[in-house]
C-alpha cells in the first residue's frame, strides 16, 4: 500500500496572531507555524494503515522553505519519505491552484491512496482534498472519522453526517479520504525517530509554473473584525446575577 | 434566463429526505436579501413535501434535479450524482451567483463541482459587500481569530458557500402563490464509485444541535463527568439540548456528538449558555454566531467573554445553581 499524506504547515493556533495587511498574511518573520491539526490525525491514520498493511507512506507539502520542518516532523513520527513542493508564494494561492500543484506532483507517484486533512486552521477553505480527487480522477470520501483498508484495496469509511449521523462508505483504491480533525491520537516522534528522520529523503522541487496562470481568489484585506458586541457583565451574589439573567432574557422553566 | 441567483438546496434528516435542511433554508433568506430574481436546486430524488416546502418560498422557480445510474441502487446523496446534476443545471442557467450552506455535504460535493466547471469556490462566507464584478465575499480566517475580504478573478458564476447562522430563519420569506417546480433526471455514465451504506448513529440518542433553540454548554470548568448533571438539569428545565467543549468529549464525559466547534458542529441558536468554558477559538468559531450569548466563567479574562453578551464572572457550582432556583422559582 502506496499512501500520500498532503500536510500544510499553518501559523500556531495558539499563538498571539501578527496580520501584515501589506502582504494579506502573518508576519512571517515573528510568527510560530505548526503543522496543521487534522493533517496529522491524516498523517497518523496512514502510519497505522502502513504498519498494519505494510508499503510506504509519502508525505507532501506545498509551502515556502520553513515547510521542511513539518516534513521533518511526520518523517521523524514514521512517514518513509517527503516531497517538499517549495514556493514563497503559497499563502496566497487559492484552492484550485494549490490542488493542481499537488496533483502534479502526486501523478508520478501512483499511490493507492491520499489522505488530506479536512480543513485548515489558517485560511479553512476546506477544499484542498476535494478538489485533489476531482484533479487526480478519483472517487473521494470526505470528512472521515475511520478508514479501514484492505490489503486488497477495498477502503471503507465512516463519514461523518450533520447532526452526529454517521455512514460507511465503501470504494475502492486509489481514492482520496479527507479526515476529521481528533479522530485519532497523533503519535509522537521518539529520539529514535528524529534521528532517522535526518536521514530520511525530502525531494525539494521549487514551483515555478502555476496551474491556470492567475489565482482566481485572493485576499483583498485581512484584518482583526471590530467587536460588534457589548458586554453586558452582571455582578452581584450568586443569586443576583442568576435574578438578573432571568429578568434580562426573561427566561422560563419550560411547563 | 441568465444571471440571478441560483441556491443548492439540501434535504434535512439522515436520509436528506425529511424536509429542508436549516441551513439550506437560512441561505435562501441570504440570497432574498440580495434581490433579484432567484431560482433553487434540489439535487437527489425529492419527496412531494420538499418540493411543496421550496415551492411556497418567495422564489422565482424550483427545478428538482434527480439522478439515476444505469444499474439504480443510490439512495440518497452521492457526491458524484450532485455534481453532475449541479454542473449541468449551472451551465445551463448560467446565474450570476451561486449559494449553497456550507454543510458537510458541501463540502464534500461544492470544491468538485467548482472543480468541474473551472470557477472557484468561496467557501464559507458570512456576508458580501459591493455589486456586479465588483463583489467581495467577507470570510473567517484563522479559526475565526481574523476576516478576509475575498475577491474573485475571472468570468463565470460566483460560486459561494454560506456559513450558518449567516441569515436568519425568521428572514425567510415566503411567496404570494406557488413557485414553478420543475423536475429532470440525468442519468449516470457508469456504476456509482462510493457505495453508501445506511446512515447509523452511535451511543445515546444524539441530537442535531443545530436545529436546537436553546443550547447549554459545558466545557472543562465542569471538573467531572458527574457534575454533567448539573447542566443538564439547568438544560431541561429550559427545554435546551446540552453540548459541549472539545474538553469534555475528549474526556468522555459527554458523546462526541455533542461537541460543539471546528472539529464538532456549527451551532447559531436563539440563546448559548457557556458554562465553564474558556474560549478556545477552535470552540468559538462554532457558536459565536448565535443570537445571544450568555457567559458564565472564573476568569474574567476568559476569551468566550469576548463573544458573550451577558457575562458572568464567578464560581459555577454557585451560579448554575442559583440560576435552577430562579427558574424554578419563577
Amino acid at each position: 500500500m502506496k499512501i500520500a499524506v498532503c500536510l500544510k504547515q499553518v501559523p500556531s493556533t495558539s499563538a498571539p496572531l501578527q496580520l501584515d495587511a501589506a502582504t494579506r498574511w502573518v508576519r512571517e518573520a515573528e510568527t510560530a507555524f505548526e503543522t496543521n491539526a487534522a493533517d496529522n490525525n491524516a498523517v497518523e491514520a496512514a502510519l497505522a494503515l502502513r504498519d498494519q498493511l505494510g508499503g510506504e507512506v509519502i508525505v507532501v507539502s506545498l509551502g515556502p522553505e520553513r515547510a521542511t520542518e513539518a516534513l521533518r516532523e511526520a518523517l521523524a513520527k514514521g512517514a518513509d519519505r517527503a516531497l517538499h513542493l517549495v514556493s514563497d508564494q503559497a499563502p496566497g494561492l487559492d484552492p484550485a491552484t494549490v490542488a493542481g500543484l499537488l496533483a502534479g506532483a502526486l501523478t508520478a507517484e501512483n499511490c493507492d491512496l491520499v489522505l488530506c486533512g479536512l480543513q485548515s486552521d489558517d485560511q479553512g477553505h476546506g477544499q484542498t482534498g476535494a478538489l485533489l480527487a476531482e484533479k487526480l480522477g478519483w472517487p473521494l470520501a470526505s470528512i472521515a472519522a475511520a478508514l479501514e483498508v484492505d490489503g486488497a484495496g477495498k477502503a471503507r469509511v465512516k463519514r461523518e453526517l450533520e447532526g452526529g449521523w454517521y455512514q460507511w462508505l465503501e470504494l475502492s483504491c486509489p481514492c482520496l479520504v479527507t479526515i476529521q480533525a481528533g479522530i485519532n491520537k497523533p503519535r509522537y516522534a521518539g529520539m529514535k525517530g528524529m534521528l532517522a528522520a535526518k536521514k530520511k529523503p525530502i525531494a525539494k522541487t521549487p514551483v515555478t509554473d502555476y496551474p491556470g496562470g492567475q489565482t482566481r481568489q485572493a485576499m483583498d484585506e485581512l484584518y482583526f473584525p471590530h467587536k460588534t458586541k457589548q458586554t453586558r457583565m452582571l455582578e452581584g451574589s450568586p443569586e443576583d446575577v442568576a435574578g438578573q439573567l432571568v429578568a434580562a432574557l426573561n427566561l422560563r422553566a419550560r411547563p | 434566463m441568465s444571471g440571478g441567483i441560483l441556491v443548492i438546496v439540501e434535504g434535512a434528516g439522515e436520509g436528506g429526505n425529511a424536509g429542508i435542511s436549516r441551513a439550506s433554508l437560512e441561505t435562501v433568506a441570504y440570497a432574498q436579501s440580495l434581490g433579484g430574481p432567484l431560482k433553487l436546486i434540489l439535487p437527489g430524488a425529492a419527496s412531494p413535501a420538499q418540493a411543496d416546502a421550496l415551492a411556497a418560498l418567495a422564489v422565482d422557480e424550483v427545478l428538482l434535479a434527480d439522478f439515476a445510474y444505469p444499474a439504480g441502487g443510490v439512495a440518497g446523496y452521492d457526491g458524484d450524482g450532485y455534481v453532475a446534476v449541479l454542473a449541468e443545471a449551472i451551465q445551463r442557467l448560467a446565474p450570476d451567483q451561486v449559494f449553497l450552506a456550507h454543510s458537510y455535504g458541501a463540502r464534500d460535493f461544492a470544491p468538485r463541482l467548482a472543480a468541474r466547471l473551472n470557477l472557484t469556490l468561496v467557501s464559507d462566507c458570512i456576508g458580501q459587500e459591493g455589486q456586479g464584478d465588483a463583489v467581495a465575499y467577507l470570510r473567517q480566517v484563522f479559526l475565526g481569530r481574523a476576516q478576509a475580504r475575498v475577491k474573485v478573478a475571472g468570468a463565470g458564476p460566483r460560486l459561494v458557500s454560506v456559513q450558518a447562522g449567516v441569515a436568519r430563519l425568521e428572514d425567510l420569506r415566503r411567496g404570494a402563490a406557488p413557485a414553478p417546480v420543475s423536475r429532470s433526471t440525468l442519468a449516470m455514465p457508469a456504476a456509482p464509485r462510493v457505495v453508501a451504506q445506511a446512515p447509523i448513529r452511535e451511543g445515546e440518542r444524539s441530537v442535531d444541535l443545530s436545529q436546537a433553540r436553546i443550547i447549554v454548554a459545558v466545557g472543562r470548568g465542569i471538573k467531572t463527568q458527574e457534575n454533567i448533571a448539573l447542566a443538564k438539569k439547568l438544560a431541561d428545565l429550559l427545554g435546551a439540548e446540552l453540548a459541549a467543549s472539545r474538553a469534555v468529549c475528549d474526556e468522555g464525559w459527554l458523546p462526541i456528538e455533542r461537541q460543539v466547534g471546528s472539529s464538532g458542529q456549527t451551532v447559531a441558536p436563539a440563546l448559548y449558555i457557556a458554562i465553564g468554558i474558556s474560549g478556545a477559538v477552535q470552540h468559538l468559531v462554532g457558536m459565536k454566531t448565535s443570537e445571544t450569548i450568555v457567559a458564565i466563567n472564573k476568569d474574567a479574562n476568559a476569551p468566550i467573554f469576548k463573544v458573550a453578551d451577558y457575562g458572568i464572572v464567578g464560581d459555577l457550582f454557585q451560579v448554575v445553581p442559583a440560576l435552577i432556583a430562579a427558574l424554578e422559582g419563577a
